[in-house]
C-alpha cells in the first residue's frame, strides 16, 4: 500500500501524477482537488449569479424602466434564481467542505468511490453548460422563474429546454456525491470513530447525504414531465389536456424544500464545528445536536406544501402543512440554543471564522422567526408573493448558506492552503458583507408587508425608498465580497505558511500537515476511548 | 444468510427471475385489455410492485445483504408512501 509520505513526500496541491497542469486537476480523483475544483466553479456561478443580482437591484433603484426591459428583467430573475440555486447552493458546502473534509475528518485516504467523484464534478460542469446553452442560443433565456412553473413552463416562447435538462444533469451529480458521502461515513470510518464520535459536519453531511439521495430523484423526474409535456403534450400537467398544474408544484416542492435543508444542513454542521473551536469548549447537547440533524432531514421532508398556501391546495392540506412547518422550526431552534450554550462560559477567540459563525446565527434567526410569518396560513395569504418572501428566501438561504459557507472557508482555509490569510482584510471584508446584507434584504421585510409584489421590474412611489436602501445595500455587499475574494485569493499565494493546527481544533484534519499530503495520513489514525472532536479541557 | 458471507447465486436464479420479470411486463400490457376503469392504474402499479421487489430482492442482492441496509431500503420506501399519502389526501380533501 502506497503511503502519503511515500507520495514523493508532496502536499495534494504540488503533487504531480499521472497528469500535469490542468489535466492533473480535472482528471484527478484526489477528494481534496475535486472539492477545490467545486470550489472555483461555484465561486465563478456564484459570480455570475451576484452579477445579475446587482442587475436586478439596479433595475428596482427608480420606478418604470431604469436599464432594462420587463422582459429582460424576467430572464434575469430567472437565470439568476437557477445559477444560484441548481448550481451554487446546493452544491456549496457539501461539494465543496464535504470533498475536501469529510475524509480527513473521518480518517480516511479518500471517498468510498473516487472516480464517481470525478464523474460528479463532469455531471456539475456538464450542467452549467447547459444552462448558459438556454442563455446564448435559441429564442431568449427563459422567463419562468426558478421553479419552472406549470403551465408558464410548457408555454412560454424562451428557451426552456436546455435549462431543464441542465437542472436535471445537475441533479445527478448531487445524488452521486450524496450516496459516495452515505457509503463513505458507513464504510471508511477509522479504528475507534463510533457514530457518537464522529464531528458533528459529518453528522450533518450524513443527513444532507440521504435528502440528496430520496428527494433528487423526484425533481429529475418531474422536469422530464416538464419537458415530455412542452414536447408532446402528454397532459400531466396542462389542465387544457385534463392535467394538474397543482400537481406539478407538489412534485417541484417535494423535493425542493428539501433542497433547503441540502443548503442549510452542512451549514449548520460547519457552525457547530466552528463555535466549539472558538469557545474552546465541549459542544453543549452533542447528542440534541445529532438529533435535531436527523430530525429537520426527516421532518423537512414532509413540509412542502407551504410553499403553495395559495395555490389552490384543500384546506385540509394547508392545516397539516402549517403545522409540520411549526414543528419543523424547534430541532433548527434546538440548535441555536446549543451554540449560545456552547458559548456559555468558553474561553472565546474571536477571529473571523467566529464572526462570521455568529452572524450566520443572527441571519438565519431572522430568516427563521419570518418563516414562521410564511408558515402561519393567516399571515402567508397577505405576504404571499411580495417582496416579504424574497427578504426571508435570501436570509435563509443566501444568509445560511453564504455567511456559513464563509464561515467555513476562514476555518479550513490554512489547512486547505497551507497559508494564512490576511485577518484584518479578512474581518473588514466580513463587516462590509454583513452591513450590505442587511441593508439589501431588511427593507424587502417592510415593503412586503406594505404590499410590494416581487416579480415585477416596475413598483409603486410609495416604495421607492426601501428600494434605494435595498440597491444600495447590494452595492456594499458586492465591495464586501470583492474585499473577500481578493484577500483569500492573494492569501493563497503569498500568505504567512499555516500551522498545522492555527485554532487549536481536535478533530481529525488538524493533525495532518497543511495541506493535507496526497493520502492524508500516513498511518491510520485509531480513536481512542477518551478521545473525542469537541474534548476540549 | 446475512453479513459478509460469501453468497454465490446459482446462474439458474438469474434466469428464473428474468423470465418472471418478462412474463411480468406481459401481463401489465395483457391487462390494459380489460375493462377496470379506475382500477387500471392499480393493477399497473401491482405488476411494478411486484417487478421492483424481484429486482431488489435478487438482481440487486438484497436477500443477502445485511439486515441495516434493508432497513435503509424499508426507510426509503415509508418515505415514498408517506409522500404520495400525503400528496393524494390533498386531492381527497379538495373542493
Amino acid at each position: 500500500m502506497q503511503t502519503s509520505s511515500a507520495v514523493n513526500g508532496a502536499n495534494y496541491l504540488t503533487y504531480q501524477g499521472k497528469y500535469k497542469g490542468l489535466l492533473g486537476w480535472i482528471f484527478s480523483t484526489d477528494h481534496k482537488r475535486i472539492g477545490l475544483l467545486y470550489m472555483y466553479s461555484i465561486a465563478t456561478m456564484f459570480a455570475t449569479g451576484l452579477l445579475l443580482g446587482l442587475a436586478m437591484k439596479f433595475e428596482l433603484l427608480a420606478p418604470g424602466k431604469t436599464i432594462m426591459e420587463a422582459q429582460t428583467y424576467n430572464a434575469t430573475f430567472t437565470v439568476h434564481g437557477v445559477i444560484m440555486i441548481f448550481m451554487v447552493v446546493v452544491p456549496g458546502l457539501p461539494a465543496v467542505f464535504g470533498n475536501l473534509m469529510l475524509p480527513l475528518m473521518i480518517g480516511a485516504k479518500d471517498v468510498a468511490f473516487p472516480k464517481l467523484n470525478l464523474l460528479s464534478w463532469w455531471l456539475y460542469v456538464t450542467g452549467v453548460f447547459l444552462v448558459l446553452a438556454a442563455l446564448l442560443f435559441g429564442p431568449g433565456a427563459p422567463d419562468t422563474g426558478w421553479t419552472f412553473y406549470a403551465p408558464y413552463s410548457f408555454k412560454t416562447g424562451t428557451n426552456l429546454l436546455p435549462a431543464v435538462f441542465g437542472a436535471f444533469v445537475l441533479g445527478f451529480s448531487s445524488i452521486l456525491t450524496g450516496l459516495n458521502f452515505l457509503v463513505t461515513i458507513h464504510r471508511l470510518r477509522c479504528p475507534g470513530l463510533k457514530w457518537t464520535k464522529l464531528p458533528l459536519f459529518v453528522w450533518t453531511l450524513y443527513g444532507t447525504a440521504w435528502i440528496q439521495l430520496l428527494a433528487t430523484p423526484v425533481v429529475g423526474i418531474t422536469l422530464v414531465l416538464v419537458a415530455l409535456e412542452r414536447v408532446f403534450g402528454v397532459g400531466i400537467f396542462d389542465p387544457a389536456l385534463g392535467g394538474d398544474p397543482i400537481l406539478y408544484q407538489h412534485l417541484f416542492w417535494i423535493y425542493s424544500h428539501p433542497a433547503v435543508y441540502i443548503m442549510i444542513l452542512p451549514a449548520m454542521g460547519a457552525i457547530s464545528e466552528i463555535i466549539p473551536t472558538f469557545a474552546q469548549k465541549h459542544i453543549f447537547g452533542y447528542k440534541a445536536i445529532i438529533a435535531s440533524t436527523m430530525a429537520i432531514a426527516f421532518v423537512g421532508y414532509l413540509v412542502w406544501g407551504h410553499h403553495m398556501f395559495t395555490a389552490g391546495m384543500s384546506g385540509t392540506a394547508q392545516y397539516y402543512f402549517s403545522l409540520l412547518t411549526f414543528i419543523v422550526a424547534i430541532p433548527s431552534a434546538i440548535k441555536v440554543f446549543n451554540w449560545i450554550s456552547t458559548l456559555y462560559k468558553g474561553a472565546i477567540n474571536v477571529q473571523t471564522p467566529f464572526y462570521w459563525a455568529i452572524s450566520f446565527i443572527f441571519v438565519f434567526m431572522v430568516g427563521g422567526l419570518s418563516g414562521l410569518v410564511l408558515g402561519a396560513l393567516a399571515t402567508d395569504v397577505h405576504v404571499h408573493d411580495t417582496a416579504f418572501v424574497v427578504g426571508h428566501f435570501h436570509y435563509i438561504v443566501f444568509g445560511g448558506t453564504g455567511f456559513a459557507f464563509f464561515a467555513a472557508m476562514h476555518y479550513w482555509f490554512p489547512k486547505i492552503f497551507g497559508r494564512m490569510y490576511d485577518k484584518s482584510w479578512a474581518n473588514i471584508g466580513w463587516l462590509v458583507f454583513t452591513i450590505g446584507f442587511l441593508a439589501l434584504y431588511t427593507p424587502m421585510f417592510y415593503l412586503g408587508i406594505m404590499g410590494m409584489p416581487r416579480r415585477y421590474y416596475d413598483y409603486l412611489e410609495e416604495f421607492h425608498g426601501g428600494n434605494i436602501l435595498s440597491t444600495f445595500g447590494s452595492w456594499v455587499l458586492a465591495t464586501g465580497f470583492v474585499i473577500i475574494v481578493v484577500n483569500l485569493i492573494r492569501s493563497a499565494r503569498k500568505g504567512e505558511p499555516a500551522e498545522k493546527n492555527p485554532w487549536h481544533s481536535k478533530t481529525l484534519e488538524w493533525t495532518v500537515s497543511s495541506p493535507p499530503p496526497v493520502l492524508n495520513f500516513d498511518e491510520e489514525p485509531v480513536i481512542g476511548e477518551n478521545d473525542g472532536p469537541y474534548n476540549y479541557k | 444468510m446475512s453479513g459478509d458471507k460469501p453468497h454465490i447465486v446459482p446462474y439458474r436464479v438469474y434466469l428464473i427471475i428474468l423470465v418472471a420479470l418478462i412474463a411480468l411486463t406481459l401481463g401489465s400490457i395483457w391487462i390494459t385489455s380489460i375493462e377496470m376503469a379506475e382500477y387500471t392504474v392499480a393493477a399497473a402499479l401491482l405488476f411494478a410492485v411486484v417487478k421492483s421487489y424481484l429486482v431488489l430482492t435478487y438482481f440487486m442482492h438484497l436477500k443477502y445483504d445485511k439486515r441495516y441496509i434493508k432497513a435503509m431500503v424499508g426507510f426509503v420506501f415509508a418515505i415514498f408512501l408517506v409522500v404520495i399519502i400525503i400528496t393524494f389526501l390533498d386531492y381527497l380533501f379538495r373542493a
